[in-house]
């Protein structure tokens, strides 16, 4: 019997980067097969690749032993292929079975909507997988678990055979992943094949028949769950390789540049704790790394940090000065710098010349503005200086940021917040998805500024990057620091035990 | 070096609006044709008519409240806001400043900045009121501005023409009902004398409204506060990236609030040509200058000199309406028609020239990359 889904050398490039690097994966019909790897391996470029997003520019994809080329989804679909997303895309106002019919209407003649029809379809689907969601509740008033077995349903109902779900676990809570499992075994053993993504451990050997592990971009290993533990998986992911970045002598001062003290972020409703009681400091000339899988409290700590979400309670204290109830503004006038996690939504304003690009962030002061004006002869002047010092390859300072290559705008970002001088520096996964030039260039840079006296708050998911460049790690998991480690000692394979909570402090002590 | 891409992007900028309005005119004959009449013939006369002095006066008076209202509607786009209330706006800022500028007596030097002041305030406020409404209750702006604006036109303000209605004047032979007439120290001149310094006399009575320099002003103050002042270095960061803006400091709720507040002083000075004219808010004033004021935005490309000559084209288009119909050679609803087929081709042109432009400016950011490279090596 043919493999349902097997890729040959599937190699797809953005500029600048390698994101599939010839990956061979073979699915086996009526299996739940894992893909596992760091954020950064290539998991979803490869799943957007199956699902017919994203084009690959070398390999070869069979479906049954079918081989195919994936112009749109809707050819994935044709195939057989269907993708639940993480974030769902259903109409909250319309019912579970409007949503699960949109798109794929049945009519009678005249071009009304055969509900009845549709109806019993709906059910003939769902119950032949043992999903249970009554077809008219409004979405709206369906929990997140309830939500995706909608979507789930919605896939099968346009005749999927092989489903991807892309980190299901991410949005639920544990007893509605016990759900989502059963649903999972349930909908194998009637034949479906799912590929998912996960990066929690214990989750992936629980589920899953193969787990395929993804590093760099390249298929590292395939193997049982049977065979392997939570620390093998973990080594895996992130690779044995220590980091390059030569251990450096410490700078670390005395005086504390960044003190946090019982730092507690909720969600918008104020119902659920995000960052939970967080407290550390950060010395000058010090780089304090956070690891953690994403989706830990990092992103929100981050924002409480800069001043862009409140924190429900807790104090920071910035070289001296309470900030905690400060703008945004004001911090960045205090010696606050930002990198931040993803450069297109928070870091550039696209359309705009690079040298405005420049002034974002610190357009209230020298050589930016002039009392109540911008200075453009002084911003242009900062701006060529930024791009000298900092290697950003451009045309000239009025050229738009997105015409620039995501290295070269990262080095812009990054420059613009070194020239200022921050006391504190906070930096969100600086390196993500730029080549290994411009990650060079953008680790020295912080090296730099270290002796300078520069305090650093690194949040990273690149482990590598995190040991290299850290004089301590604190590693978050479910919103908590849970252990401090020395990147002098710790390996990879240890950190990434910790930030899976495969690994406690306690444990390891 | 930067010289060829910057001429290049001239080219492109002004390429677009052209080519629009070629296209127009284009479909636009396609149109006189099925109907049974000679484009050549209402082209032509549009445009002598247009070469008259008196013709060059009325296509200004019209441009002035048509422009004031492309920068108010402006101000809000580039922020990423769709202030669609300047319509009302507009029309409760001139009856309030019409009465209040009737009650007082002051020397023009005063009375005059006084009407303008209270225009600027009312509209403020009016519209202000909506982005206060945005960012304490997140009730998008387009819903309750077009909500005010009900509340404004049919409601304060009919109520408040009725209320302060004290008998009007005869206006070019017509008697017109409204409020209480402000003194001659409240009125703007009109430019006439001006204008006569260099031309022959403007006859029929017509007279160049005194509004314009206030049009002017209104735009060299746009210009230099989005693209000079800190401010606008926010307001237009804002619109471009909300979140990153954010990070950058901006204060984003406090900056929807000052947009629409921005928007509506600039919306405010719109009935300012009408009550100055008149020397009196009428009880039939003009009306939907508000919603062409959003025309002309959008085909000025939300920027202080592309608005003028989009309000100089709008206003020209009107003012032929007039001609058409007098000479016989076009119905005169051919001009709406233009008007709508000017501002889908100008989007188009608009969209086709940014991707040009976009596709120039990444083979030179490229060519940057790879000549660095060239030179390492």
């Amino acid at each position: 019997m043919a493999a349902a889904i097997e890729l040959i050398g599937i190699t797809k490039r953005f500029p600048g980067v390698v994101a599939n690097d010839s990956v061979d994966l073979v699915v086996e019909e009526g299996e739940i097969h894992a893909i596992c790897g760091e954020n950064g391996a290539g998991k979803s470029t490869l799943m957007k690749i199956l699902y017919g997003m994203l084009q690959p520019d070398e390999g070869v994809m069979k479906v049954e032993g079918k081989e195919v080329k994936f112009a749109s989804p809707l050819d994935a679909i044709a195939a057989g292929i269907g993708m639940v997303h993480q974030h769902f895309m259903l109409a909250d106002q319309l019912t579970v079975l409007e949503n699960v019919i949109l798109g794929a209407e049945p009519t009678r003649p005249g071009g009304l909507i055969d509900f009845d029809s549709a109806e019993e379809h709906f059910r003939r689907v769902a119950e032949s997988y043992g999903l249970t969601v009554d077809p008219n509740d409004l979405v709206e008033d369906l929990e997140v678990g309830e939500r995706q077995r909608v979507e789930i349903i919605k896939v099968l109902y346009r005749g999927a055979r092989i489903l991807i779900l892309d980190e299901p676990t991410a949005v639920l809570v544990p007893h509605e992943v016990e759900e989502l499992f059963r649903n999972m075994r349930e909908l194998k053993e009637q034949g479906a094949t799912i590929l998912f993504i996960d990066h929690k451990l214990d989750e992936v050997l629980e589920i899953a028949d193969t787990i395929t592990v993804l590093r760099d971009g390249r298929t590292v290993a395939t193997v049982k769950p049977d065979e392997v533990t939570a620390h093998d998986l973990a080594e895996l992911m992130v690779g044995s390789d220590l980091p390059t970045p030569e251990t450096t002598e410490s700078t670390v001062r005395d005086e504390v540049a960044l003190e946090v003290t019982d730092l507690t972020v909720t969600d918008e409703d104020g119902t659920r704790a995000l960052v939970h009681s967080v407290s550390f400091d950060v010395h000058k000339g010090e780089v304090l790394g956070i690891a953690g899988v994403e989706g830990n409290g990092q992103a929100e700590l981050i924002d409480a940090l800069i001043g862009v979400t409140p924190p429900a309670s807790g104090r920071i204290v910035l070289d001296g000065t309470d900030i905690t109830r400060l703008s945004v503004r004001q911090r960045r006038e205090l010696g606050l710098g930002y990198i931040p996690q993803d450069r297109h939504r928070e870091g550039l304003l696209l359309p705009s010349p690079i040298w405005e690009n420049a002034a974002l962030g610190h357009q209230t002061r020298r050589p930016f503005a002039k009392g109540i004006w911008i200075d453009r002869v002084g911003a242009r002047a900062r701006t060529e200086e930024i791009i000298a010092e900092f290697d950003v390859r451009t045309p000239g300072v009025d050229t738009p940021a997105h015409a620039l290559s995501g290295g070269n705008q990262q080095k812009l970002i990054v420059g613009r917040e070194m020239v200022a001088e921050p006391v504190v520096l906070i930096a969100g996964h600086p390196t993500r998805g730029i080549d290994v030039g411009a990650q060079a260039a953008v680790w020295d840079d912080i090296r730099e500024a270290r002796r300078a006296g520069m305090a650093t708050l690194l949040v990273s998911a690149d482990l590598d990057e995190l040991i290299g460049l850290s004089d301590r790690i604190m590693v978050m998991l479910r919103g908590r620091l849970v252990a401090t480690l020395d990147p002098a000692t710790v390996t990879p394979r240890e950190l990434g035990a910790y930030m899976t909570g495969a690994n406690t402090e306690e444990g390891a002590a | 070096m930067t010289t060829a891409p910057t001429w290049k992007r001239i080219v492109l900028a002004v390429a677009a609006p052209v080519a629009a309005v070629l296209v127009a005119m284009l479909l636009s004959s396609v149109v006189l044709l099925i109907v049974g009449s000679n484009p050549l013939r209402a082209f032509a006369d549009m445009f002598e008519h247009a070469s008259r002095l008196e013709t060059m006066v009325d296509i200004l008076n019209r441009a002035t409240p048509l422009y004031i209202s492309g920068i108010a509607a402006a101000v809000g786009f580039r922020m990423g806001l769709f202030n669609i209330g300047v319509e009302g706006q507009y029309l409760l800022a001139a009856i309030v400043a019409a009465h209040l500028g009737a009650q007082v007596a002051l020397p023009p030097v005063l009375h005059i900045p006084f009407i303008l002041l209270v225009a600027m305030v009312v509209g403020a406020a009016y519209a202000g009121f909506a982005g206060v409404l945005k960012v304490t209750r997140g009730i998008n702006e387009v819903i309750s501005t077009i909500m005010l604006n009900a509340i404004a036109i049919s409601g304060l303000v009919a109520f408040l023409v009725n209320r302060w209605q004290s008998g009007g004047a005869v206006v070019g032979g017509v008697g017109r009902v409204g409020t209480e007439p402000i003194p001659a120290s409240g009125r703007i001149p009109n430019l006439n004398p001006l204008v006569e310094l260099f031309t022959r006399e403007i006859r029929q009575g017509k007279t160049l409204t005194g509004v314009l320099i206030i049009a002017v002003i209104v735009g060299v103050v746009f210009h230099l506060l989005l693209n000079r002042t800190r401010f606008g270095f926010d307001l237009r960061a804002s619109g471009i990236n909300p979140f990153a803006a954010q990070v950058g400091g901006v204060p984003p709720k406090r900056m929807v609030v000052m947009a629409m507040v921005i928007s509506g002083i600039f919306a405010g000075l719109v009935g300012m040509s009408e009550i100055m004219n008149l020397g009196f808010f009428p009880a039939n004033p003009i009306q939907g200058l508000g919603f062409t004021g959003i025309a002309v935005a959008l085909l000025g490309r939300n920027r202080a000199v592309g608005a003028a000559v989009a309000a100089l084209l709008f206003a020209f288009l009107d003012v032929s309406s007039g001609v058409l119909q007098f000479s016989g050679a076009a119905s005169r609803e051919i001009v709406v028609i233009m008007q709508g087929i000017i501002i889908l081709a100008a989007v188009i042109a608009y969209e086709i020239a940014r991707r040009a432009r976009e596709r120039e400016e990444a083979a030179a950011a490229a060519e940057a990359m790879v000549g660095e490279r060239g030179e390492a090596a």
